[in-house]
């Protein structure tokens, strides 16, 4: 027997899902748009997929500049798990690898409070590196990996 | 890319009506900035009430915009919403810009 009415009510929540995307500003536009209606259902708090979205913007954001350096027919796949601490994100390209195959973060990069020492790029694995946990980078058969942990929609 | 201006007394106000300063239009904002801060006042404030999300690369648009002032004139910004507002505060650019609660308020803080 049947009982149509709980079956949907039960009908569990999408807890991953994949974006695909092209190397161009807008493409990363777009996919930031349907990553947010992927994760709608989870309800997260706006601060939240704030971060999120402002996260996976700076990974994108990288890949396109600096893995594609600007051509716009490069591929990017995304996925994302949802698990008990928090979201999962891991993004491939077929792009260059990282400088020294590794994640330039700057730790003494300590904005200046005199105009002219304030950097006017660089800020985005700051932003990373002070919102994510987990980062990792890594190269996998001429593919680059990077993925990490957004501690969101934790009960 | 949506910059408007208004001149209300010595005071420049610069509203961006976008709800994104990203990369796909960081070149274009700064550029769009050059143009209306030729000519600025002594203070000019860019008032980013209807923007809801900036990226690195709108964020670095709005710091090489201020060091591209001319010489004596401020940038100052007004309305952060909450993701904007985090950005500035993450990478301590909010200590870099004197920043107003509203461009009304940036108004009333200092005559101009």
């Amino acid at each position: 027997m049947t009982f149509p009415d709980r079956q949907i009510s039960q009908r569990p929540v999408a807890t991953n899902a994949s974006v695909s995307l092209v190397s161009d500003p807008m493409e990363v536009r777009h996919a930031l748009e349907e990553l947010l209606d992927q994760l709608a259902p989870l309800h997260m708090a706006d601060e939240e997929l704030g971060s999120v979205e402002l996260v996976v913007a700076e990974a994108l954001n990288n890949i396109v500049e600096h893995a594609y350096l600007g051509r716009d027919d490069g591929r990017i796949e995304l996925h994302w798990v949802l698990s008990g601490n928090g979201l999962h994100i891991r993004i491939t390209d077929n792009g260059v690898p990282m400088p020294e195959g590794r994640i330039p973060l700057h730790p003494d990069q300590s904005p200046k409070d005199h105009a002219a020492l304030v950097p006017e790029g660089g800020f985005g694995w700051f932003l990373i590196g002070g919102l994510a946990h987990n980062i990792v980078y890594r190269r996998d058969r001429g593919r680059n990996v990077l993925s990490f942990r957004l501690a969101v929609a934790l009960d | 890319m949506n910059l408007t201006s208004e001149r209300i007394g010595d005071c420049l106000i610069i509203r961006v009506g976008e709800p994104r300063i990203d990369a796909a239009v960081a070149i274009r904002f700064k550029d769009r900035m050059r143009d209306l801060t030729a000519d600025a006042a002594t203070r000019t404030v860019l008032d980013l009430s209807e923007v809801d999300f900036i990226d690195s690369s709108g964020l670095g648009a709005i710091v090489a915009s201020m060091k591209q002032m001319p010489d004596g004139v401020s940038l100052d910004l007004s309305g952060l919403m909450p993701n904007v507002e985090k950005v500035f505060r993450l990478t301590r650019m909010d200590t870099v810009f004197t920043i107003h609660q509203s461009a009304e308020s940036a108004l009333q803080d200092r005559a101009c």
